[in-house]
């Protein structure tokens, strides 16, 4: 076994919580379960994200990932 | 913010639009809460910059492996067992005494998963993502990395069609080291390219 304490050891990188607050967990949750329902690669939802992104470079980034989950599910027929 | 801690905290309006997307896919039967944690416990949990230090120590004591992991990473990075989504079309670039190399991706996040599991919150800031294009040297020194004047920096940028790995150097010294032992040196910011 490798030591799992070490620089890379999972699951804070480096030091630093991979999610900064829960519910950017729960966003980021949804978007890879439903990916896996609907059988898509993330390219299905980096679509929607780019975008997001783009529109407002310096917005906080699960704000963007936020407004692209729900434009993915409501492209999906998801959200009706 | 309400400094009375007997009230639930302020909810943000994006969290709470995040909420409502969760209650109504349950609600409509279309997965469980459950299925989420499931999915949040994997990426939290599961799969890290250790897949990838594993792979960086496999290339500094197999040449054999090495050759194979820069020819086609993905293929050569599955031989350890690692895959999975965003891990397609991965590619491995190594850095030498002439070159350093350093990863980024200016439209969104896209990062290799299988090996260094999710980004950190700068990789995603729009600093990070603007400015290593244009003043790569400047940003790694703010970062604590010094790149010596006589190694030039390539940047890569990260897309739909490659998601890239750095491979560092081996560390002088290291000979007597074996490949666990290794992996133990090798951080994810070394596998980005943000430190040396």
């Amino acid at each position: 076994m490798i030591e799992t304490a070490g620089p890379a050891a999972p699951p804070r990188r480096n030091g630093e919580l991979v999610f900064d607050e829960p519910w950017h967990a729960r966003a980021f949750g949804i978007c890879v379960t439903v990916l896996e329902r609907e059988g898509l690669g993330w390219d299905a939802f980096r679509r929607h994200l780019v975008p997001v992104i783009e529109a407002d470079p310096d917005a906080p980034y699960y704000d963007a990932f936020a407004v692209a989950l729900e434009r993915f599910l409501g492209e999906r027929g998801l959200t009706a | 913010m309400s400094d009375d801690h007997h009230h639930p905290r302020d909810v943000s309006p994006i969290e709470a639009r995040v909420h409502a997307l969760e209650e109504l896919l349950v609600e409509k039967g279309y997965l469980a809460h459950a299925d989420i944690d499931n999915f949040i416990q994997y990426y939290e949990h599961d799969i890290g910059p250790l897949n990838g230090a594993k792979v960086v120590a496999r290339a500094w004591v197999d040449p054999a492996y090495k050759e194979r992991l820069l020819a086609a990473g993905t293929a050569a990075i599955d031989e350890l067992g690692f895959g999975g989504p965003e891990g397609e079309h991965l590619v491995v670039v190594e850095n030498t005494d002439e070159v350093h190399h350093v990863v980024v991706c200016t439209l969104c996040s896209c990062y290799p998963w299988p090996v260094l599991g999710l980004p950190p919150e700068w990789y995603k800031s729009a600093p990070y993502r603007s400015r290593v294009v244009r003043e790569p040297r400047a940003v790694l020194a703010e970062m604590g990395c010094d790149v010596p004047d006589g190694v030039r920096i390539e940047v890569w940028d990260s897309s739909a069609e490659a998601r890239y790995l750095v491979l560092p150097q081996r560390p002088a010294g290291t000979e007597n080291l074996d490949e666990e032992a290794l992996a133990a040196l090798v951080t994810r910011d070394h596998m980005i390219g943000v430190a040396r």
